[in-house]
């Protein structure tokens, strides 16, 4: 289909570079340059949506980043569908596939209409007030249909397969906003030598002079000067332009975020590119140069497809040479209206009258209309507008009451004034203030290292802007410690103005119920509405915001919150700064979830933590469990065997011959310092200032509440050095602890830490055939009984390398932990597992190495305590120095209530039914008779099937569970209650012999 | 001694990403060979004879470092620093015999390190390192204890457009992993 609205002659776009394009499975041509929103104008299309609560048909409003209603899907892929695209702001591709929302079943005709027929029951605060009733159905049906009947768009429901980038980037001087003040400053900082980073969200830079035909800058027009200027910045090596990047978020210490469309507007973009770019910039100086955003006027009807901002349509002619109509109709409060409208009739379009507000509008703009022959209706105002799919008239009256006309059109531009666009400047927690004689809030208190220059500060005029930003971008990089520049500051020989205009309703928005004159397009938010919500109420203009949702969703309000303030402000009978603005918060424009992720997706998610053996165990068919970032081998299966099978023939096997098992992630901390003893008095409970070097001892360390926060085993190397173990889970915390302590509580002690975790691989051997399996490969270390003791610690080698062999055990069995340098690891568990094979050793996993841990009763930090238990709760009171006189804890432990009767303490519990394996977590209870809710006196913290002891065995924490042994207890289950009796936690080795055996 | 102390092979030692690169345009990575390297904790009473014993002078000033015959010394901390010896020196073994105040802990097998170079290595860094890797802020022989998208590291600049990333072994994947992909994006 040709685009019959394109004039040629007009515009910067080159007629020959057509792209074909669809929208709702219709296919348009549009010109490369386009944006989907001027492409549909070319093709005479307006209606491009459905509003949000009414179904209202609605056209393209703006031609920019603050468009409430042109929201469409646009779709490259199945996959790739990404809902709620302004098409003011999609550029278009060949290809490119569009489609309109929130319609049913098609744009045309789309029943949810109703809704605005049915519109007096859909007021201000409906939903809260109507649906309350039955609360059930809140959940059930009222919310569900809601969000169906009104959406904004559909979610997609595949995976994203685009990726997305970041980059920290740091500069003397950001710019943010690239149009005739944002040149000017970057210009200025730019020749000091300073780094300079300057972003604008559009394709090109430039602003307002995409639409400013009457403006010239250093001889030439206004948009030629924005380019050449452009171009000269990026090519300086000191500058970087960011064009299509947002900057989007305003955060502490002039940190800010920056969204870079990369490819978005790209037909096919290469592989290695991403979709979006996040830019976190750390700025000595910003500038904000954001501009002002036009407002519409508010009067009944005001949103029917066709009806647009002035500048907006003077952006469609002078930048797209796209006519938004023959037949167009003005209505204005101010003066830049008459500029559209003079571009309009010059280009040959027919301008059926410019309806002024004002009673006596003057000037050069007034007259030049005048003169081109345009009708000029000034103290009157458009009350309605008629058309359905399309405006089709607008019937004027003088604005005081009088005699309706009607004017038959087909497009109407409005304009009610300019909003500076002030949201990055309150994100920076800047205080605007409201300067009275313009009705505008403008930057007041700065809190952050930027300046606000042109329309965005306020400065009218073409002239006065670069005179502004040029001296605020000298200012900024001679602040931000650069040298002085020498340049030519920029001169505008001629300009316009953005003054002037009104807030609020105007004389068609009135207090009659069934008038929809609105405030917010996005959220169908109507004049009446905020008058309804005063009259209930509210007086903050914080709940009128949330009572009518003015202001929210996708466009934040940035053409509709000074109209609903103006008129909240009226309605309250006060002044527009005693009523206040809400507040504004990132993000300016919607950031993709892809943008926000960026790199962390898939494999970089989270990182991935494998040991130095992992390679070894994948090969061997080990099943993994995550334990935190930690890929950990769960159990070994042979071929046919189930997990039951496995862990069974594991546990069997290490208490029958031996076992190998990673223990590599273990933290590990290494103590070093003439203090190191001291310090480990103080940070654990156990005594450590007699322990003899080459011994080591099962450590548990106590927050100041005297709550256990950790445990290990240590061995101490040296009079000065310590080989610290911690859980694997409390590597990272106990290390923070320990260093914590030492800096705030025991800065006198000589000592200090440092993490070994990764420096050594562990490999422990366990089962009574340990040593004949590690001896053969040791050189310098006396294995024997006398010469290594459980619990101790030799230095020496193993297969010609370095190692630290504790002789230690988890099992309760015989065992040792070959710790080696970690790149050795892998070599060093393939020669101790030939050496094992001799034996009929086998490898275990973290399962086998919890059963065996249990049948022993040896607890495990966070499984069974949950850092509520104390040493004794654990019945470790043996682990408590009893003459020591300080330590982390130490106070906590004579709390009245943690040595009072009543605690719960660790037990083991064993079913009646051998068979039966107890769930984790279950309670317990006394009687199993009482009524519900029954009085729970304890739970179950660690339950197996123990191979070894032909039962299951479970541990648990009982009130008062030491005075209990021998007594049956119940753990109620959702189909039986099961019975248990109390019983020591060790259920294997009692006596403790296999530790030598 | 154990009576059956058999000769056995000596271990082979098994690196992590051994021998793994990567290039893109203007960015190239390599992970580094084995380097025999100490975390050094001391006082400042102790600075000057550890700096004779390890025969480089342990730098003062943050982000900064001192390099001698393939022997750097990395300030971390104000009394920390990462010494990595690539010439085969023993750096744990030079402070054994200090009597001043210190703590040295072999390190050489918990860190892996990577080089990065190219004219697109700091954008290649910026995409997880928040830090200003401009040579200004950032010259040749600064270094620092930093992160690079979830994880720890430490980089030094070895020359205007090289660094030597380290970080500990089982974030290596992750590290060559993050690197690659902003690789991929640094030119822009």
């Amino acid at each position: 289909m040709a685009a019959t609205h394109r004039i040629s002659g007009h515009g910067r776009l080159t007629p020959a570079k057509t792209v074909r394009f669809t929208f709702d499975g219709q296919s348009y041509s549009g010109l490369a340059g386009d944006t989907l929103a001027s492409a549909l104008l070319a093709n005479g299309v307006h209606l491009v949506g459905r509003s949000f609560k009414y179904h209202r048909p609605r056209g393209i409003l703006s031609a920019g980043a603050e468009e409430p209603n042109a929201l469409v899907s646009v779709e490259r892929d199945a996959a790739r569908r990404t809902p709620n695209v302004r098409a003011t702001v999609q550029e278009l591709y060949d290809g490119l596939s569009a489609s309109s929302q929130n319609r049913w079943p098609s744009l045309s005709f789309d029943v949810g209409a109703v809704n605005d027929l049915a519109s007096p029951m859909f007021s201000a605060g409906f939903y809260y007030k109507t649906f309350m009733w039955p609360k059930a159905a809140w959940k059930s049906l009222y919310e569900p249909k809601i969000r169906a009947a009104a959406g904004l768009g559909v979610s997609p429901d595949q995976p994203d397969p685009d990726h997305y980038s970041a980059r920290f980037e740091h500069c003397d001087v950001l710019v943010l906003g690239g149009g005739a003040a944002g040149l000017a400053a970057a210009l200025a900082a730019a020749e000091t030598g300073a780094r300079v980073i300057i972003c604008d969200e559009q394709a090109e830079l430039g602003g307002a002079l995409h639409f400013e035909a009457g403006t010239s800058i250093d001889g030439a027009d206004g948009w030629s000067w924005a380019q050449a200027t452009a171009a000269k910045l990026a090519a300086m090596d000191n500058v970087r332009v960011l064009p299509r990047t947002t900057a989007f978020g305003y955060y502490a210490q002039n940190f800010v975020g920056l969204t870079e469309r990369v490819s978005e507007h790209l037909a096919s973009p290469g592989h290695d590119l991403p979709r979006e770019r996040l830019w976190q910039v750390r700025a000595k100086r910003v500038i904000l140069a954001t501009g002002a955003i036009e407002r519409h006027m508010v009067f009944a009807d005001n949103d029917r497809p066709g009806i647009l901002l002035a500048s907006a349509a003077r952006t469609y002619l002078n930048h797209y040479g796209v006519a938004v109509g023959q037949n167009v109709g003005v209505y204005t409060a101010n003066d830049t209206a008459y500029a559209a409208a003079i571009d309009l009739k010059k280009a040959g379009v027919n301008i059926a009258a410019i309806v002024d507000l004002r009673d006596n509008p003057a000037g050069a703009l007034v007259d030049e209309a005048r003169a081109l022959g345009i009708e000029i209706n000034h103290g009157r105002a458009v009350i309605k507008t008629g058309g359905r799919l399309r405006v089709s008239s607008m019937t004027i009256q003088p604005k005081n009451g009088g005699g309706e006309r009607n004017i038959p059109i087909d497009a109407l531009l409005m304009s009610s004034g300019w909003t500076p666009s002030v949201h990055l400047f309150s994100q920076s927690r800047g205080k605007v203030a409201f300067d009275d004689a313009t009705k505008r809030f403008l930057p007041g208190t700065y809190a952050q290292d930027c300046v606000s220059v042109g329309a965005c500060n306020g400065t009218d005029g073409i002239s006065a802007t670069l005179d502004e930003a040029y001296a605020a971008g000298e200012k900024a990089a001679k602040d931000a410690g650069a040298k002085a520049g020498k340049s030519a500051k920029p001169k505008a020989e001629t300009s316009e103005s953005w003054a002037g205009g009104m807030l609020g309703a105007g004389p068609g928005a009135g207090a009659d119920t069934t008038v929809k004159a609105f405030v917010d397009f996005q959220n169908d938010v109507t004049a009446k509405d905020i008058r309804l919500a005063v009259r209930e109420g509210m007086r903050s203009i914080e709940h009128v915001k949330r009572f009518t949702t003015n202001g929210m969703a996708t466009d934040q309000g940035k053409t509709s919150n000074m109209h609903g303030l103006a008129i909240a402000a009226e309605t309250l009978d006060k002044d527009i700064p005693a009523v206040g603005l809400t507040t504004f918060r990132a993000p300016y424009t919607p950031v993709t979830f892809g943008s926000i992720v960026n790199h962390g997706r898939g494999v970089l998610f989270d990182p991935t933590r494998k040991t130095a053996m992992h390679g070894w165990a994948e090969a061997h068919g080990a099943v993994f469990e995550d334990v935190g970032q930690w890929k950990r081998a769960w159990y070994f299966p042979k071929p046919g065997e189930d997990m039951h099978a496995a862990v069974n023939r594991e546990c069997v096997t290490v208490r029958k011959s031996a076992g190998l098992f990673d223990a590599s992630t273990l933290g590990k901390i290494e103590v070093v310092g003439p203090d190191a003893a001291k310090f480990m008095e103080l940070l654990y409970t156990n005594p450590w200032e007699k322990l003899e070097p080459g011994r080591c001892r099962y450590g548990i360390m106590l927050r100041e509440d005297g709550f256990i926060y950790d445990d290990g085993v240590v061995g101490r190397l040296a009079a000065d050095r310590f080989h610290v173990t911690t859980t694997t889970g409390g590597a990272a915390r106990v290390m923070n602890h320990m260093e914590d302590y030492l800096q705030t509580e025991f800065p006198h002690l000589n000592v200090w830490l440092s993490s070994i975790s990764e420096q050594w691989a562990v490999i422990a051997v366990q089962g009574p055939n340990s040593r004949k399996i590690i001896e053969p490969l040791v050189e310098g270390i006396d294995m024997s009984d006398e010469a290594l003791p459980h619990m101790s610690v030799r230095e020496g080698k193993i297969c010609g390398v370095p190692t630290r062999l504790f002789r230690m055990s988890f099992t309760g069995d015989r065992g040792f932990e070959v710790n080696v340098p970690a790149d050795y690891g892998q070599a060093v568990w393939e020669a101790l597992w030939a050496e094992g094979q001799k034996h009929g050793a086998c490898a275990y996993g973290t399962e086998a190495m919890h059963v065996l841990r249990a049948e022993k009763g040896y607890i495990i930090v966070g499984q069974d305590t949950d850092g509520t238990v104390t040493p004794n709760d654990a019945g470790l009171d043996w682990a408590i120095g009893k003459k020591k006189t300080d330590f982390v804890g130490i106070r906590g432990l004579t709390r009245p209530d943690l040595v009072a009767k009543g605690r719960k303490q660790l037990v083991g519990l064993k079913a009646k039914d051998l068979k039966v394996v107890l769930e984790e977590g279950a309670q317990i209870v006394a009687d199993p008779r009482q009524p519900i809710p029954m009085t729970m006196i304890g739970h179950v913290t660690s339950s197996y099937w123990s191979e070894n002891c032909g039962r299951g065995i479970a541990l648990a924490v009982v009130i008062d569970g030491r005075d209990r042994m021998g007594q049956t207890l119940h753990v109620p289950m959702p189909d039986s209650v099961i019975e248990v009796e109390v019983c020591s936690p060790v259920f294997f080795d009692e006596k403790g012999e296999r530790l030598n055996g | 001694m154990a009576k059956a102390a058999v000769k056995t092979a000596t271990a082979a030692r098994a690196p992590a990403l051994a021998g793994r690169d990567f290039s893109a345009t203007g960015v190239k990575l390599a992970v580094l060979a084995p380097a025999e390297r100490i975390s050094l904790r001391a006082p400042a009473a102790s600075v000057a004879a550890l700096s004779k014993a390890l025969g480089v002078t342990l730098p003062k000033a943050p982000k900064t470092s001192a390099s001698k015959d393939g022997r750097t010394a990395l300030w971390l901390g104000p009394d920390e620093w990462l010494v990595i010896d690539e010439a085969g020196g023993d750096p744990l073994a030079d402070c054994a015999g200090v009597k001043a105040l210190h703590s040295a802990v072999g390190v050489s097998h918990r860190n892996v390190g990577f080089s990065v170079t190219g004219p697109a290595a700091a954008a290649t860094l910026n995409a997880g390192c928040p830090q200003d890797l401009s040579l200004a802020a950032f010259p040749v022989g600064a270094c620092s204890r930093t992160i690079l998208g979830k994880i720890e590291v430490v980089i030094l600049r070895t020359a205007e457009d090289a660094f030597r990333l380290e970080c500990w072994r089982s974030f290596s994947d992750y590290a060559f992993a993050f690197l690659s992909q902003a690789a991929v994006d640094a030119a822009a």
